[in-house]
């Protein structure tokens, strides 16, 4: 039987959660006997070439970039899991929800400390090859469905590899207190 | 040091935990405080400049930017939008030539919504610096508005009085009693002070068993028997403790203590010497909501009277060793300072965040001692159990529901207003009994309570069946159940403490799929995670607030399902329907750039 294989990708996130991932240390080389990977930073697989069976998202949405990349997820992925509190809430990033966007774009690039003199023009970027900028940062779950959610900032490894391990075995998830505490 | 600032600590004694009456009176001269009168007070009061903030911000009149001549704050209860309240809201928009939330660019006026004010049975309501203006239309808008930039005072434009003591010179006011059925116990026959001249001969044990036998219940909401509470606190340890009487009366649809505070003050102030008669208190406090404010002077006129009869004051009652008074603490907007230990907290001059229990406060209660929370009503029974015996009481009502109960109805009925009720009466007859046909609905006791449709009407009013603390909304025929719900769960949301993450956040998150339903976006997993995000509310919040946000989602999804499934999108599971086109408009927009999503 061919091995279950695994997708993921970092949206509007800091990669911390991919860092988490990589922290299961000496487990990885019994993650590649588990998993195939495709698409994702681990082996820098940029686009799709087959269905996979979990997807792991990492940050939320902020701009259409990342939109169209958890869809695309969606579309190849039977299982997608909401990695951190990014994914799930917007986390970090969505500070900036309350104040409107043009604030926080004329803050960035107009007003800033470093752009206020180092940019006379007052350029905006707004270059065809960028990706749009979103109202507000928007949670995975807000854009398309998600099925699983493995909170912290970032999650502890070991409850990413717990969760992975239970999803392609189909046991049940270990959730000691040790793998869910924040402190 | 501002002379505005230093009289008014002076005057309440440089004690902090008057800090609201302290902010409230400091208030009404600037219209609105900032850093600088935060720190004058803090450094006087011996309190952090941000402890005075906390508690300035939490409450919505003092918030609120009140420094235009006329500050207009405009009911946007339920029954006040099935009366007509978005037309008024647009009048006076386009009359005052500004936006709710803001002052007009000539400082005349303020507009601000403002959670039920307790005048359902005469919406749409506003209150004008301080003053009620109670059924309210356009015309009157116009008029109003008008008026006011032609120099009138809001005095000026009181242009009728309410019945009855609404007329009395302290009073003075447009408000109507509405006061449609009298009962046996609290607008039965009085003669004040029976009940006083017959203390003396009593024991406190005395009184608290003639309480306990009648089987009194609260009528603030849950219902706690009355008699045990007071016996509960009377055996905490300590000396002194005090009787809080709540007339916060928050719950939208509820206005029958109005009605009491207006009409019998006295039994109300009776009820409060018995009950701290009976528990030993030093002192007696009124919790009276902001408001209820255009009937403070008249209130305190009363006291003031009780003091000169010996009612109150040193050996009160003729009774030796008897030294209690009562004295009338304002609130300042905020629902849950109805709720007893967020009354306490706001008594003592901070936040109104309710307090973990326990313990409870008849052990910790005001300035950590043991407390009596007491409604308004519930006090007022007391005074005719003492004064006619615990069996007269018991044989009115059912089996576990004594006595009498007072409704507030609103909304889609003929007559709104209070009605004095034995326990046991089904909803069908009340809706009779008000002039109220066609209903499709009603909620009983409030945004907090259970939203009943016509397979529930015979059932009656009482603990056993359907408990209440009273408001009774009726939603006739015409009327769409969404509209209803979210109205209530936009309240819930604006009188969230904020301390639970469940209430603070969960409550929008319904408020949003709601609306995503409402705009025929919905579909069939909109409606599932609304009935079990709705139950964890129950689970997972502090106080009753939280607890019961949900009920009118729950309990109208319970009841008028298909009124969500006409509305929801068939045949499909699963959709957020987020906009992508919609979410890069407005970045687009500014830094010039118009492609295609
Ligand atoms: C959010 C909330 C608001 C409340 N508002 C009121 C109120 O306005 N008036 C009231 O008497 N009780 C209110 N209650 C109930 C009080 O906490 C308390 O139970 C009551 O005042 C006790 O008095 P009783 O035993 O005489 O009913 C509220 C409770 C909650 C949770
Ligand atoms: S959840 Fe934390 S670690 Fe993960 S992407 Fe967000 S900020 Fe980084
Ligand atoms: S349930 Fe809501 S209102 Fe009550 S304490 Fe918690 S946050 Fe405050």
């Amino acid at each position: 039987m061919s091995k279950p294989i695994v997708a993921t990708t970092s949206l509007a996130g800091c990669f911390g959660c991919h860092m988490s991932i990589l922290d299961i240390d000496e487990r990885i080389l019994q993650l590649i006997e588990l998993v195939d990977f495709n698409k994702s930073p681990v082996d820098d697989i940029k686009e799709f070439t087959t269905m996979c069976d979990i997807g792991l998202i990492e940050g939320g949405c902020c701009n259409s970039e990342n939109v169209h990349v958890l869809k695309d997820f969606r579309k190849n992925c039977k299982i997608l899991v909401s990695v951190g509190e990014c994914a799930i809430m917007g986390g970090l990033p969505a500070l900036r929800n309350n104040i409107p966007i043009e604030e926080c774009l004329h803050e960035a690039y107009l007003n800033g400390p470093s752009t206020k003199d180092a940019n006379p023009d007052k350029i905006l970027p707004n270059n065809e090859e960028l990706p749009i900028i979103l109202d507000k940062v928007y949670p995975c779950h807000e854009i398309v469905k998600i099925d699983y959610y493995l909170p912290g900032c970032p999650p502890r490894a070991d409850l990413i590899w717990n969760a992975l391990v239970a999803l392609v075995t189909g046991d049940e998830l270990k959730l000691p207190y040790e793998v869910v505490k924040f402190d | 040091m501002s002379s505005l600032v230093q009289s008014t600590i002076e005057k309440y004694g440089k004690d902090a935990t008057r800090l609201m009456d302290i902010i409230t009176d400091i208030k009404k001269e600037l219209g609105v405080l900032g850093k600088g009168e935060f720190t004058e007070i803090a450094d006087q009061l011996g309190l952090s400049s941000v402890e005075v903030e906390q508690t300035y911000s939490f409450y919505h009149f003092f918030s609120t930017d009140s420094r235009a001549k006329y500050n207009i704050y405009l009911n946007d209860s339920l029954v006040s939008e099935m009366m007509g309240r978005h037309e008024i809201a647009e009048a006076f928009e386009k009359s005052t030539g500004t936006k709710f939330g803001s002052i007009s660019s000539d400082g005349l006026f303020s507009l601000h919504n403002t959670s039920c004010i307790g005048m359902n049975d005469q919406e749409p309501a506003a209150i004008i610096n301080g003053t009620i203006f109670p059924r309210i239309t356009t015309y009157r808008v116009r008029e109003l508005i008008q008026q006011f930039r032609a120099g009138k005072e809001v005095e000026d434009m009181v242009n009728s009085f309410g019945g009855g003591k609404n007329q009395s010179d302290l009073i003075k006011s447009m408000v109507t009693n509405n006061l449609n059925r009298r009962g046996a116990v609290i607008f039965s026959n009085y003669e004040p002070a029976t009940t006083l001249n017959k203390l003396k001969d009593l024991k406190p044990e005395q009184v608290i068993d003639e309480v306990k036998n009648s089987n009194l219940r609260g009528r603030g909401g849950a219902g706690f028997p009355t008699g045990l509470k007071w016996d509960f606190c009377t055996k905490s340890p300590g000396e002194v403790r005090y009787l809080l009487c709540n007339a916060d009366e928050g719950e939208p649809g509820t206005f029958k203590d109005r009605v009491i505070l207006t009409e019998i003050p006295h039994l109300l102030f009776e009820g409060m010497i018995v009950g701290g008669y009976a528990i030993s208190a030093k002192e007696g406090i009124l919790y009276l909501r902001m408001e209820y404010d255009y009937l403070k002077d008249y209130l305190n006129a009363i006291l003031d009277d009780f003091r000169k009869a010996g009612w109150l004051g040193k050996n009160a009652c003729g009774i030796e060793g008897f030294n209690y008074d009562i004295r009338i603490q304002m609130g300042a907007g905020a629902y849950v300072c109805g709720e007893e230990s967020a009354l306490i907290e706001s008594s003592e001059g901070k936040r109104g965040e309710p307090r973990n229990r326990p313990p409870f406060p008849v052990q910790v209660g005001y300035l950590n001692k043991p407390t009596v929370v007491n409604n308004v009503e519930t006090l007022c029974s007391v005074v005719k159990i003492i004064e006619k015996g615990a069996d007269w009481y018991k044989a009115m009502g059912t089996k576990e529901t004594a006595g009498t109960k007072l409704l507030s109805i609103s909304g889609d009925v003929k007559y709104p207003g209070v009605f004095e009720i034995e326990w046991g009466m089904s909803i069908d007859e009340m809706l009779e009994m008000a002039g109220a046909t066609n209903v499709k609905a009603v909620q009983v006791g409030g945004p907090s309570g259970r939203l009943i449709g016509q397979n529930e009407f015979h059932r009656t009013i009482c603990y056993e069946d359907l408990p209440t603390g009273g408001a009774m909304i009726v939603i006739g025929e015409h009327r769409k159940i969404l509209d209803v719900v979210k109205n209530f769960t936009d309240f819930f949301i604006e009188e969230s403490c904020g301390s639970c993450a469940p209430c603070r956040y969960l409550t929008v998150i319904l408020r949003n799929k709601l609306q995503k339903i409402i705009d025929g976006k919905g579909v069939t997993k909109d409606l599932d995670d609304l009935v079990m995000w709705g139950e964890q509310m129950k689970k997972a919040n502090r106080c009753g607030l939280g607890q019961t946000a949900a009920n009118p989602v729950l309990t109208s999804i319970e009841n008028f399902r298909s009124e969500y499934e006409t509305r929801i999108e068939k045949g499909k599971d699963f959709d957020t329907k987020f906009d992508l086109n919609k979410a890069i408009q407005n970045s687009s927009r500014y830094v010039g750039r118009f492609p295609q999503a």
